[in-house]
């Protein structure tokens, strides 16, 4: 099942450029694991230990997954996933 | 000049001074690193400070431009919005009441558009004109809405604005009359952001707390600054500053740290009190729960200034608060109204919501013990009660009479004289 990914212009260096990856996977963390696979320089620049790095944020249809099911989130078909930096904002 | 580079607070990877605002290898946020030359006489750098102009640029050895506007430059540092030299009220009844020993308050609604933002705006309007920018945007909960508006059209420059559509009234109308594109966006604050954030990949915009907020950041660190000029070149014993994203709590502490550094001023590093409402308050509950991250919520709460569910300086904020022996406290919204009363009825001040999260936080910090007799407290309070008027709606009561005498004395009989 193909879901569309985002990626952010900060880590574009290392996927060649591209803005959009077509992947498959029915959760969120089958999603970056294709996308791992593809872009392997990804893994460590957005994950630690296992998990999301703390200022990586990741969004299915606009919410962030931290309020839904975290990686095990599923992603439907037509759903987007992206992945922005959470270092923006405040007052 | 002292500006150095742009560097990751997570893993120290150094980037050039552009319009860059996260760590490639990490994610992490980036900030500015200064380079400064020893201070060689103290009573002469501090002469030159007072002898800067009455704003923010006074400051502007210490704020992350290269072409510097003040304070040597003494037209172009007083042309724009000038913003900074705020009142530092030495609030006695407020510290009777609570049973305190010696309260401040920093009242920064005493700024161009009436809350600290003017000052964050300032620097990053200065910086986006140094890198070449000719638009500057925002993502904003209303202050820094009314900022953005006012200072780009001081300086000529086109904005764009983006708000959650549900703000309060005033800060829309105090927004749209500068002649900003104002856009309402269906969602909560964070829904903002995150639209701010995609839309500053590819468009060639100032957005001053996304691509702009290593620099904009900066700016809160001269209500440190002030504040320790205000009370004699002196640190105060301990702070209580209201947390959204935590940028303004952690700069605050950062420049305080940098003139202890420097020798500019003796004292040591104050005690950080961070205040939150409750139905907002991510870094309060990682906080009180031990935790070194902030799982973000949904905000419910009528300080809106301070609605922001996804915290990005969260982690260095809650650092901040456990390293100097503070804290971080949460406030319900009927504190919230409590304690904007309690500031207005003993110092003058009528503030927004957030003072009031601020000064309810000061009232619980005194009611806990937490405060000694012996300490001077600073309290922040960032922005103007004229914003937020619904908050105090129904707080007191007024008196209907007609215009008659009888009237007046039937309405109000203690004031009959005999």
């Amino acid at each position: 099942m193909a879901v569309t990914v985002s990626i952010p212009t900060q880590l574009r260096a290392v996927t060649g450029g591209d803005a959009e990856a077509e992947v498959d996977g029915a959760t969120v963390g089958e999603v970056l694991d294709a996308l791992f696979d593809r872009y392997e320089e990804l893994r460590d620049r957005i994950c630690q230990d296992g998990t999301l790095r703390r200022f990586v944020n990741v969004y299915v249809s606009g919410e962030d997954i931290r309020f839904l099911s975290g990686l095990d989130t599923e992603v439907r078909p037509g759903q987007d996933v992206k992945i922005l930096p959470a270092v923006a904002g405040g007052a | 000049m002292a500006i150095d580079a742009l560097r990751c607070k997570e893993c120290g990877t150094e980037y050039d001074l552009g319009a860059l605002y996260v760590c490639e290898r990490c994610f992490g946020p980036l900030e500015v690193t200064y380079d400064h030359a020893p201070i060689g006489d103290v009573g002469q750098a501090r002469r030159r400070i007072q002898g800067g102009p009455q704003n923010i640029w006074r400051y502007a050895d210490f704020l992350p431009l290269e072409a510097q506007p003040g304070p040597s430059v003494r037209a172009s540092s007083r042309a724009g919005l000038p913003a900074g030299c705020t009142p530092l009220v030495r609030a006695d009844r407020l510290a009777e009441r609570l049973g305190l020993g010696e309260v401040w308050v920093k009242n920064d609604a005493a700024n161009p558009t009436h809350s600290f933002k003017d000052r964050v705006v300032s620097v990053a309007l200065a910086r986006a004109r140094e890198l070449g920018f000719d638009t500057l945007a925002c993502a904003s909960t209303g202050n820094l809405a009314n900022s953005v508006a006012a200072h780009a059209a001081a300086a000529g420059l086109d904005s764009y604005v983006f708000i959650p559509a549900d703000l309060e009234e005033q800060k829309i109308l105090a927004t749209g009359v500068y002649g900003t594109n104002l856009i309402a966006v269906n969602g909560t604050y964070d829904d903002v952001n995150r639209l701010c954030t995609e839309l500053s990949a590819d468009h060639p915009w100032a957005f001053v707390n996304v691509n702009m907020r290593p620099y904009y950041a900066e700016g809160s660190k001269t209500l440190a600054y002030e504040t320790a000029e205000q009370l004699g070149w002196e640190t105060p014993d301990r702070v209580v500053a209201p947390i959204a994203s935590g940028s303004l709590f952690t700069k605050i502490a950062r420049g305080f740290e940098e003139w202890l550094e420097l020798g500019l001023i003796d004292g040591e590093v104050p005690a950080m009190n961070g205040a939150q409402a409750a139905g907002c308050s991510p870094v309060a509950t990682a906080y009180a729960d031990g935790q070194d991250v902030c799982r973000p919520v949904k905000p419910d709460t009528i300080a809106k200034s301070l609605a922001i569910g996804n915290p990005a300086d969260g982690p260095y904020a809650l650092d901040l608060a456990r390293r100097t022996g503070g804290g971080i406290d949460s406030v319900t919204d009927d504190e919230v109204r409590a304690g904007i009363r309690l500031l207005a009825e003993t110092t003058g001040i009528f503030t927004e919501t957030a003072g009031g999260v601020t000064t309810a936080t000061l009232a619980k910090l005194a009611q806990r013990g937490d405060i000694g007799r012996d300490e001077r407290v600073v309290v922040y309070i960032t922005g103007e009660g004229l914003k937020t008027l619904d908050a105090v709606r129904g707080t007191f009561a007024v008196h209907e009479v007609d215009a008659s005498v009888e009237s007046f004395a039937a309405a109000l009989p203690e004031t009959v004289t005999a």
